[in-house]
Order: structure tokens, then sequence, then C-alpha cells
């Protein structure tokens, strides 16, 4: 620990913090490592009358009494987390961990600030707030410093049981469910039957006619119809049984893959943001087609021969005891040897599906790449590189099918094996006269076909664990809760003024305090300019004013009503949000517009395009308004679209407008056509918007200058700039950056021509 | 900026105070490697709380000694890559993981989140970078210089 004076120090033994009399433990943080960065486990404890810290390693307790000028600081950089004490003028103690231990770090530091601020009011420190996780941020157990869901989802490796979790979905089937099993059991009994008739068709027909005996053709056609009609009948219940559970299992997997969209559909932004797109894909679109494939194939299958081993054993032990014994006794050796073999191919499958992944890197990296490659003629290194992600793909397949071809052989050398040992007993018994020829047969072809199933049983056990691990990954989405609540009882709406309130208030995002202590009040039908630079809290401000996150600390009220008072969906009905990359869905130009409100008339679609400067250019389309757009759809430019998702915002009138750097994607001429359509969108409606070109934001009526979290101006453009602060700053800095483009850029035009001028400016801003 | 004309000090609260040959003082400068993995002695910059570049040092055995310290116990101070001599155990081959670790910091464990964790580095030998699920960056400097056991259980994992 690097200390200059700790002045009231006294150094005692070790065990637990040795507190002084009537003091009480406030907060505990266990540190993971030491002041040189290495592993160790050291102890920080905090009480109503000191912080007692215990250095890893070391087994003596520091005693450092709580001064009103000492300060806890907590920053953390690259997965190591520091915790600083300090006074104003030097650094008291400091103590280091890795990030396991960064959430109960944030919760003592939370606790020493009340601490600081009860001792300043004369009180006793109070209860510990609420704190959320940092990565999910879903609320903490109030004991407990670990998410139980972020936990879960990373330390807990799948287990099998999960897929009993399923249950809840095969539930509405248990019917369907029964009758499968029950059909199950009838097939397996039916297939069961052929290899028992061969019984006395050895010892009463043919052995007997070696013997010199007649054959019965009554008795042979008897037993004959007995094969082809068990044949027939295990057919039909074959069928019957597959269809009917296949049948439940896609339902069984659709079910879940509809249940677990729809609740991924109301988890908050935050999730999204902490997930890729594809992963998200995945579990819901591939997972759960793997947990149908298993429950309808080799859940089924697995199944089905386990029945048959019981049955097949029963029958066996009932005609011959010893004889069943011995026939039994190979089968879990081989099926061992079996799964020795498979276990070892599997890490080698492994191997190939990851090298794989090389081989197909390398297209995906150079085929959308083929402009950048062709223009600096590197041609050549990337067939090398091609070539050697090949050369390592054959390499390890190589080294793969020298086991693999072993497979094949060694489970017909294993059955041979087998088999062979229950010729061996069975003559041998059939000698002594215990057992005739027609039940060694039986017995043959019970087990030969036995045999063939267990490299699928083998198989079990890796289908299982990779459909638990799917099933785990889904749940994983199941048991997220939104962190975005809907309220028990929601206060409806009703006609919006759109006056919005913001109330001291406070947002973390992880550890990272984004805006912190922000007040500000919107007038009804007032347009707001947010400005600032990158990273100074204008989106998280939407975002919080949306309702994509909730916040911190305060709280955001529209029209005297706190926002969380309200339904999410009845809220966000009042909102119309422009982003800055719009998104079209697939689908027609008109369908797009009047995405907010489905039931839109066709002269509604028409009128909100006008208003958006959209009509012309959707009339220039083959289609027109029903002219395909979206991923694969007519190719539309930024502008294009941009306009269109004015228009959707414009179609459902909202009392809220929201535009989040709605120009700043196109060109100069596109944004005075965008800039157009935006100023009829705005007119009588709550308008809040950012922009990084100040020019966008002419008509504001005040402008909202941001810094770190907090609102460092308001004001209008004149009074701003006279004040020479921040936004000045930024004015200037624009300006600058214009003059230097001089002529090459058409931002220089637009910043020179469109910024706003004082004149103007007091036309429009009232 | 090749022979450092600045001058460096650490104050009380234990920053880094940077003074430029002018004169210009800024406090809590970070010095920032910009090659950490492939030249860690060459190119650091010294860096502002705004995140401007103060100073650039080509190469640091170029800074006269006292300098030199500074910058090194500030560097020692941030960065973290434990090195992993020896897996000890991992509770699963299918991700996550957890796997018990020695380093060179001392014997700690890490969850490995999933496969794409691993990165290899380019180069004759085979070192990995291990991103725990914890944020941490453990390093495997040699991977066939480690022992048959470690290196059985993190083939599993390539």
């Amino acid at each position: 620990m690097s200390q200059t004076h700790p002045t009231p120090a006294a150094v005692l033994s070790a065990g637990a913090a040795p507190l002084d009399a009537g003091d009480n433990v406030l907060a505990s943080l266990a540190v993971d490592l030491d002041e040189s960065l290495s592993f160790g486990s050291g102890q920080l404890v905090l009480s109503e009358q000191a912080l007692w810290s215990r250095p890893p390693g070391a087994t003596d307790w520091q005693r450092l009494a709580i001064a009103p000028d000492l300060e806890l600081r907590h920053h953390d950089h690259a997965g190591v987390g520091t915790l600083e004490l300090s006074r104003p003028t030097e650094r008291v103690a400091r103590w280091r961990f890795t990030l396991a231990a960064n959430v109960q770090a944030l919760r003592f530091v939370k606790r020493f600030e009340q601490l600081q601020a009860a001792r300043e009011r004369g009180v006793a420190p109070e209860g510990d707030d609420p704190t959320r996780c940092p990565s999910c941020r879903a609320p903490l157990p109030p004991d407990s410093d670990e998410c139980p869901l972020c936990t879960r989802e990373l330390n807990t490796p799948p287990s099998t049981w999960v897929l009993l979790r399923l249950w809840r979905f095969a539930r509405p089937y248990q019917g369907q469910l029964l009758i499968g099993f029950l059909l199950t059991l009838a097939a397996t009994g039916a297939t069961l039957v052929p290899p028992y008739l061969t019984i006395p068709l050895m010892d009463k027909v043919l052995i007997p006619f070696q013997n010199g005996q007649q054959i019965d053709p009554s008795y042979v056609l008897l037993l004959l119809s007995g094969l082809l009609g068990s044949a027939l009948l295990a057919w039909g219940l074959g069928w019957a049984r597959t269809w009917l559970l296949a049948l439940v299992s896609e339902r069984i997997a659709a079910d879940l893959r509809i249940g677990a969209f729809e609740h991924l559909l109301g988890l908050s932004l935050d999730y999204f943001g902490a997930k890729r797109t594809g992963d998200l894909m995945a579990r819901i679109g591939s997972e759960t087609d793997r947990i149908s494939v298993f429950l309808s194939l080799h859940a089924l299958d697995f199944a089905t021969d386990v029945l048959m081993l019981a049955m097949t054993s029963l029958i066996l032990f009932s005609i011959n005891p010893w004889l069943a014994l011995v026939t039994l006794l190979p089968l879990p050796f081989i099926a061992w040897m079996i799964h020795l073999v498979r276990d070892r191919l599997r890490t080698g499958f492994e191997k190939i599906d990851r090298v794989w992944g090389d081989v197909t890197n390398v297209l995906a990296d150079t085929i959308p790449g083929i402009r950048v490659v062709k223009a600096f003629a590197q041609e050549g290194r990337e067939a090398s590189r091609f070539r050697d992600a090949n050369k390592q793909n054959l390499a390890v397949n190589d080294r793969l099918n020298k086991t693999w071809s072993l497979f094949g052989p060694t489970v017909s050398l294993l059955t041979d094996i087998g088999l062979l040992v229950v010729w061996g007993f069975g003559i041998w018994q059939v000698s002594k006269g215990e057992i005739t020829v027609g039940v060694l047969t039986a017995f043959i072809a019970y087990i030969g076909r036995f045999y063939g199933r267990l490299d699928s049983m083998s198989r079990i056990v890796s289908v299982t664990q990779k459909a638990a691990a799917g099933a785990k990954r889904i749940f994983d989405i199941l048991d997220h809760v939104s962190n975005v609540p809907e309220p028990a009882s929601p206060v409806p709406t009703g006609p919006v003024k759109g006056g919005v309130t913001m109330e001291s208030i406070g947002f973390r995002y992880g550890n990272r305090s984004v805006i912190r202590g922000l007040n500000l009040e919107i007038r009804p039908g007032e347009m707001i300019g947010l400005v600032g630079h990158s990273g100074s809290g204008k989106s998280t401000l939407v975002n919080l004013i949306c309702r994509f996150y909730d916040v911190t600390d305060g709280s955001i009220k529209l029209d005297g009503v706190d926002i969380r008072r309200f339904a999410v969906a009845d809220y966000r009905r009042h909102i119309g949000l422009v982003l800055q990359e719009p998104f079209l869905f697939f689908g027609t130009v008109a369908e797009n517009i009047a995405y907010g409100k489905p039931g839109a008339t066709r002269d509604e679609v028409v009128a909100a395009a006008r208003a958006a400067h959209a009509h012309e250019f959707i009339l220039r389309l083959p289609q027109g308004y029903d002219s395909l757009v979206g991923e694969r759809g007519q190719g539309l430019s930024g502008g294009e679209r941009q306009r269109i998702s004015i228009a959707r915002a414009l179609l459902i009138d909202p009392r809220l407008l929201i535009l989040d750097e709605a120009t700043s994607a196109v060109d100069t001429e596109t944004e005075k056509e965008i800039q157009k359509a935006l100023d009829n969108l705005v007119q009588g409606r709550t308008t809040i918007a950012i922009a990084h070109r100040l020019s966008t934001l002419r008509k504001a009526d005040r402008l909202v200058v941001m810094d770190r979290g907090e609102v460092v101006e308001v004001g209008h453009h004149d009074e701003l700039m006279a004040r020479q602060g921040a936004y000045w700053r930024l004015y200037e800095a624009q300006a600058r950056r214009a003059e230097t483009e001089e002529g090459s850029d058409h931002d220089a035009v637009l910043i020179a021509s469109t910024l706003p001028q004082p004149s103007a400016h007091t036309m429009v801003a009232k | 900026m090749s022979a450092p004309t600045f001058q460096l000090q650490r104050d009380p609260l234990g920053r880094l105070v940077y003074t430029s040959a002018e004169g210009e003082r800024h406090e809590a400068v970070v010095p920032v490697r910009a090659f950490p993995i492939g030249a860690p002695d060459e190119g650091i910059s010294l860096v502002s709380t705004e995140g401007r570049e103060l100073a650039w040092i080509a190469r640091l055995g170029s800074v006269p000694g006292p300098e030199r310290a500074l910058i090194e116990s500030e560097l020692a101070s941030r960065e973290f890559v434990p090195e992993i001599l020896r897996l000890v155990s991992v509770s699963t081959f299918s991700s996550p993981s957890t796997w018990q670790v020695e380093t060179d910091r001392g014997p700690t464990q890490l969850v490995l989140k999933g496969e794409e964790d691993i990165r290899r580095l380019p180069g004759t030998r085979a070192s990995l970078l291990i991103t725990s699920g914890h944020g941490i960056v453990f390093r495997v400097r040699d991977l066939t210089a480690m022992d048959r056991h470690s290196k059985r259980l993190l083939e599993r994992f390539l």
C-alpha cells in the first residue's frame, strides 16, 4: 500500500477487524490483488468510526480513522479496479482488486459516501440503496454482491438437468406424449415378436425336418403369418409413433421459439446492447431447432433403444437366465469401448469445426473487402492465407481420419466378438442339452440387432450435452427480467400536453456515471437543441426520456407525472423518434410509413409522406408506395430513407418528438430537404433535437449544452455566444474547421450559410 | 520529440505531473504503450486526462533514469496481464468453463466465456491471449513450452 502519512493508524493483530467498542460494521470488501498486482486476498472493513484494512498476505489490520475531508474514489482500467483514499492534498491509501470484486467495491464506495454524508449532518448512516448489476443492470439481491443472472450465465456450464425445464413447454402436450409413449411401447414390443417366432420355426419345423419328419404346412403358414403380422404391426405403430412425437416436438420447439422471442422483445435496450445480434438470432433460431431435433430424433431413438433393451432382457431371462446373463454381459463393456472412441472423435470433430471456421473466415474477410484487396494489389497475400488455412484444415482432417476410419470396423469387431461369446456359450449349452438350437438362434437374432444400436446409443451423451447447452442459452433469455418494469397499476396517459421535467436525474451505465444531477424543464411545444461533445450524455438523456432505460436517481415527468407510472407502450405511443440511421423494415414504402399505426388509411400515409417531403420521390419509384424497401428491396439513398422515417414519425402524430442526429449522415443538399421535412414535423410539438452540426438547430427555442453528463449552459444562441462559454467554444471550433475545409467541403458553405444568424434566430425563437 | 524535453514528477496524490519544455503543467498524465504486445518498449505516449497526447517517446531506453523509473512504475501499476504458467484444472471442456491456473502473479481462477475469447498471437511461438469473463487478459507466452498436462487441457479449447 502506498501511503505517505497514515496519521491515525494503529496496527493490530489478525482475525476479524478488531473494532472499537460500540462501533458497527457497515460494509466489507474482499480485495484480491496486492499493490504489485499479484493475486492474494485482503480485506477492507468500513465501520462507523474507521476504515480497517488488511493487505493481501498480511495478518495485521490497519486502522484509518474517518475524517471529514477523506474521500474514497473508485476507478478501473484494463480489468483492474482501484480504490483510492485521499485527502485534498495527498493520497492516504490505495487498494487494488480484479473486476470480480467490482460490484462489491462500488457498494463499498457508496456506503462510504453515505457515511460521510450522514456524519456531516450528524446522524447515523442509513440503509443501503439497492445496487444494480453493472453488466445487466438488474437489481441485485439486498444481501449479495453478485447478480444471480450474470453469475449463472457466466459461471455455470450447461447441465443436462436444464432439459427437464423444457417440461414447462411440454405440459400442454402431455396427452399426446402419453399416447406417444404407449405407441413406442407397443411398436417396440411388435418388433420383438419375429425373433421369438424363430424358436418354434427352428425347433418344431426345420430341425425335425432334417431328422426326417414332414413339414406341417398349416403350422408353417401360421408362423409365417405371425411374422408378417408383427412386421406390419411394427410398421404401423412405428409410423404413428414417429409422426405423433415429431408433431409434438415441433410444437414444443415452436412454443419455445415464440416464447423466447416475445420475452426478448420485452427486454430493455441494455440487454440488446450487451449481446451480439448474431448470438441472439442463433439462440432463438438454431438452438430451438437443435432441441426439436434432439427431442424428435435422438431422445426418441434412445428411449426406444432403452425400452428394447429392457424388453429383450426380460424375454431372454424368461427363456434361459444363464444364456441371457452371458449374452448381456459384454454389452456394457462394448458400450464403454464405443463411448471411449467416440469421445476421442468428438474432440477431433470440434477441432475440425474450428479450423473450418478459419477457412470460412478468410472468405468472409476477403469477399466483402475485395475492392480493398484489389486496390492494394494483395490478391497473392489473400490467396496464400486461404492456402494456409486449407493446409491446416487438411492436417487436422488427416489426423482425425486415421481414428475415424477405425471407428466403423471397430464397432463391427466388438459386435462380432460379443456374438462370438454368445455362440461359444450357446453351443456349449446346446451340447449339454440345456437349450435347443431354436433358442440359440433366437438369442443370436435378438442380440445381433441390438449390438447394432449400441453405436447410436453411445451418441446420446454428446447430443444431450449439446441440446442442454442450447436449452440453457434459451433459458438465459427467458430468465432475464426487463429492467424497465411495467408499473403494477399504470396511470393512463390521456391527452398529453408535452411538458417534460427532469428533476435531478442521474444515470449510471455499469460503473460509469453518465448523467448526474441534471435538471431541465421543457415547456409543451418548445424545441430544445441538445449540444455537446460526443460522450457528453446527449443520447443517453434521450434514451432516458424514451424510457429505454430507467434513471438511477431522480425522476423524469411528463406533464407532472413520473413516466415510470405509465404503461411503457402507452407512454411510448406519444413519442416520435427519428434516428441517425433510419431503419426500414422489409416491406412496402406504405407499410414502413404506417409502421407505428398499422391501421392508417392510404390518405393518412400520403399526407404524412407529403409533409415529410417524401411524396415526390416515392412517386418516382417504379411501384410508387407499393415498392419494396428494406434489406433486399429497392435501393434508397440515405436522405430518402430518412424522409420515410420522418413520415413514419409524423403519422403517429406524437406530442413529443425526438431527433437524434437526424441529419448528420447525409450530404448538404439532402440535409436541406430533410430540414424542410423536419420543420413540418416540429410544429406544435415538444421537440428534443440532438445535432453535431449546430446549423441543424437554428430553429431551437433554447439550446442546452451538455458536458460530462451535466447541463453546463442553457439559452438562446446569441445569449450563449455572448457568454463566451462552452457553447461559444463548440461554435468556434466548428467555424474554424469549416474555414480550414473551405472550398473542398460542402460543410463549410453550410455552416457559414445556415448557422443561426442573430436576426433570423430571434425571429423564430420567440 | 526524440530526446525528452519534459519533466515528470509524482505529486502527493500519487499522480504523475508533466511539465513541458515551455513550462506547461499537466496533472495526472498517463503513459500508454502504443504496441503493448508487438513492441512494448517502443512507442510510449504520455496522454493527458482529456486524452490528448503530450509527448511521444519513441524508445523507452532513451529517457533519462528518474523519468524512466516513474514511467515504468506507472505502467507497472496500470498493466495487468498475468502470465499463465500452468493449468491446474478446468471445470468443463464446454464453455463457460472455470480454470484453475498458476500465474506469475500467483494462483487464481478464471472463467472462460467462450472459445472466441482465446486469441492466437501471430508469430513463430504459439502465444495466446485469453480474456476472462471478468475482463482480465491472461497471457500464455509459449504454448509448446508448457507442461504436458496444461498443454493437453489447453488443446481442447484451441
